[in-house]
């Protein structure tokens, strides 16, 4: 089977961090984000993925080669020279996605959740039309697109965008697998698969909406990167908890790469993630934050709710929270306080921030 | 002393400690330094009540001089309690005798003044300093004969510019002084029976040093300006008492060395000048300093971190917590990475007669962002954090707050 994963472009939104590294290889929960969907997929039965990109990246490129040989699959690189919209990538791949009768995934990149691969097979082949859709439940559906659908069958009637009253809690995940004959409906010219297919699929009685059970979140900024992390954490905590560090000085879901280092007296959690080669020195009190490759952060510290970015260096004495996001390689001098500073890669930081800014 | 608040609910001003100790204090071992057989008298005029005896008495022990502490019955401003009190300052026949605001810290150059008292023909001198230009008109300006150093003029906090030289609140009199300020008082005593009994408050005695006096005395060949430029400035709120620290901290390395703090095995990173009373309990791993001062019993934990503040007697600083540009008041308590930081309103380095500014508490409707001030017996949770906030004494908060006076 195949899958066609929506990579996009600069990933503007998770800046800093993608300032240095392209959205897919920034690691969530110490693992590249493609990653998490690309090993779920192949679990489910996946050999090829094809990655749809505007921006071409050497790394990404190179990463890729490399996680094809450990898969085991094909991963090949679709990249549109000019806009395609969220449909028009899929007519660029048309060649790829149409060599067998098989349905093919289509992923947005940046969601995290349990993913649910192969009950989306079984639901597909079950109801035999032509398109299913993956839905969520959130608390607030009109920052979203909103499914309207039929409970027992899963018939899509409809959907709205943004609705001002109240239409259903029911969201579209950024999950779908469709049959090869799908590719008849779209051109290769900007297309908006949401305004102009899914509605007409919808009439003609060819699309289905697949609950997900369980946790969803759309990671592709900071803010939700951080609350997609807790999910994530949660989830581990049930499926393999082994993985959790715990014992004094950890408290709740801390995940812990083997090679960073703690010192004395240090408390973290709940819901941290602890990079390789990471370097907390003694009393330090971290919370509800991501700490990324060769960090240091330096004695008598507090964190909660940042984002640290590769091979940072956080001085002593320092507070951050409010979700302050270093970028690569960034300073932050003794003794300073960052509430929702927004600093870009190898800058050195000598003053506090006391209300959220960006710092270039 | 209603500026000072909320640290003034707990202690009256002069006695609020500077480096260690009561504001008052560097007063009288300056005299005690300085003065020899002629001054053996020292005079306290207050209005207050509570602690002011005691301290008074241990002074005495501690300096072997002798206090004599006068209470003023109402508010008689700068003269008139002086004058109140005349045949009390003039009993034992001094030659002349100084007369300083406990408000300011200073260098205090009085030995420097008598001699110049001497040179003068022995008239009244007042202690000055030189500003600049713009905050010259938030004190008293002197405008001085650069040959003879006389006072030609006097005017206290004018709204246009006059003179860079200011008033710094210690002066030395002869018993001359009183006649001036009788006659001051007998001409308020002709207004009142003239003017019709309007405001109950008014009364005679109310003389105004500044502007009752020293203008009348300005260019009469009566006042003389001795001009230091050595260190001086006033302690009119609580972020002043943090810069006044400083100065006096500096100051000890030639007149205290015993009261700066040092680096040794075993004990607390000290960093610049620092000063620790003997009975406070410090992690070896604290960091300290610079221009640090911890009081009596003051408890701090491992790997606290201080830097630029006050720590009043009885406080407490747990674990990892982080204290800069604050004064943690008297049996408060400061949680475990907890961080209490204010804004500090240090005059212009570059500008070397730039003085501390006065801000006003609000501007435009907002809190200036300030020392961070906690009353006495307040407590601070673990992990939050406290930035440019005055609370009130006896608060347990429970959240972090910023630019807010918590009542």
């Amino acid at each position: 089977m195949k899958a066609l994963i929506l990579v996009g472009g600069y990933g503007t939104r998770l800046r800093p961090l993608t300032l240095s590294v392209p959205k897919p290889l920034v690691e969530f929960c110490n693992k590249p984000i493609l990653l998490h969907q690309v090993e779920a997929l192949v679990k489910a039965g996946v050999d090829h993925v094809i990655l749809a990109v505007s921006y071409m990246s050497d790394l990404l490129e190179k990463e890729m080669k490399a996680q094809e040989q450990i898969l085991g699959i094909k991963i090949s690189l679709s990249h549109e020279k000019e806009p395609l919209g969220t449909a028009g990538p899929l007519a660029l791949a048309r060649e790829l996605l149409t060599d067998n009768s098989d349905p093919f995934f289509v992923l947005n990149s940046d969601v995290i959740c349990d993913f649910p691969f192969e009950e989306m097979v079984k639901f597909h082949q079950h109801h035999g039309k032509q398109g299913t859709i993956v839905v969520t439940k959130v608390e607030e559906p009109s920052k979203y697109g909103v499914v309207v659908y039929e409970g027992e069958s899963g018939r899509i009637h409809r959907f709205v965008e943004k609705p001002q009253v109240f239409v259903s809690s029911k969201i579209n995940a950024g999950m779908y697998i469709f049959s090869p004959s799908v590719l008849h409906r779209i051109q290769l010219r900007p297309t908006s698969i949401e305004k102009e297919i899914f509605p007409i699929m919808a009439q003609e009685g060819h699309l289905y909406a697949m609950e997900l059970q369980g946790f969803w979140m759309d990671i592709g900024q900071p803010k939700d990167f951080l609350t997609g992390m807790c999910m994530y954490l949660q989830c581990e905590r049930q499926r393999s908890p082994e993985r959790l560090r715990t014992g004094p000085g950890f408290l709740g879901n801390v995940l812990v790469d083997p090679t960073a280092r703690i010192g004395q007296n240090c408390t973290l959690g709940p819901n941290v993630t602890i990079g390789a080669g990471v370097v907390l020195e003694d009393g330090v009190r971290i919370k509800r934050c991501t700490v990324l490759k060769g960090a240091r952060v330096r004695s008598h510290s507090w964190l909660e709710s940042c984002i640290i970015g590769w091979s940072c260096s956080v001085g002593q004495w320092v507070r951050m929270e409010n979700v302050t996001v270093l970028g690569e390689d960034v300073i932050v001098n003794d003794e300073l306080y960052l509430n929702g500073a927004s600093v870009l890669p190898h800058k050195s930081i000598g003053e506090s921030v006391p209300e959220p800014r960006i710092i270039m | 002393g209603t500026r000072f608040r909320p640290l003034s609910f707990e202690v009256p001003k002069p006695l609020f400690p500077v480096a260690g100790v009561p504001m008052l204090q560097h007063h009288i071992e300056a005299c005690a330094k300085d003065i020899d057989v002629d001054f053996a008298n020292h005079i306290l005029q207050d209005l207050f009540v509570f602690h002011d005896c005691l301290f008074a008495n241990e002074c005495q022990v501690i300096l072997t001089t002798c206090l004599l502490y006068l209470q003023e019955y109402s508010a008689l401003s700068t003269a008139g309690g002086v004058y109140h009190f005349r045949d009390q300052i003039l009993s034992g026949g001094p030659e002349a005798f100084f007369i300083m605001n406990a408000d300011v810290c200073s260098e205090f150059p009085l030995l420097e003044m008598l001699e110049f008292q001497k040179e003068h023909g022995n008239t009244h001198v007042i202690l000055g300093t030189t500003a600049n230009r713009k905050q010259s008109m938030n004190y008293g300006c002197i405008v001085e004969n650069q040959d003879t150093n006389e006072v030609l003029h006097y005017v206290e906090k004018p709204s246009t510019f006059v003179s860079d030289i200011i008033n710094c609140g210690i002066y030395l009199f002869t018993p001359e002084i009183f006649q001036h300020i009788g006659l001051v008082f007998q001409k308020n005593q002709q207004d009142l029976l003239l003017e019709e009994q309007m405001n109950g408050w008014q009364r005679a005695e109310v003389i105004r040093l500044e502007q009752d006096i020293f203008t009348a005395l300005a260019g009469r060949g009566k006042l003389y300006v001795y001009k230091t430029d050595r260190f001086w400035s006033q302690i009119k709120s609580a972020g002043s008492a943090i810069y006044a620290s400083r100065l006096y901290l500096n100051q000890y390395h030639k007149t205290h060395p015993e009261r700066l703090a040092n680096n040794e095995e075993g004990r607390p990173t000290i960093r610049g000048n620092v000063y620790i009373h003997p009975t406070a309990n410090i992690d070896p791993t604290a960091v300290l300093g610079p221009n640090v001062s911890i009081g009596t019993g003051v408890t701090i934990g491992a790997g606290v971190r201080v830097r630029e503040s006050i720590i009043l007697h009885g406080a407490t600083l747990q674990d990892h917590s982080c204290v800069l540009n604050s004064i943690v008041g008297w049996d408060s308590t400061i949680g475990k990475w907890a961080r209490v930081e204010g804004t500090p309103s240090d005059p212009n380095p570059n500008d070397p007669y730039a003085k501390i500014d006065s801000e006003t508490l609000f501007r435009d409707g907002k809190l200036t962002p300030s020392i961070t001030i906690l009353g006495c017996n307040v407590n601070i949770p673990s992990e939050v954090i406290i930035l440019n906030a005055i609370v009130l004494p006896h608060k347990d908060l429970n959240r972090g707050f910023k630019n807010q006076i918590i009542l």
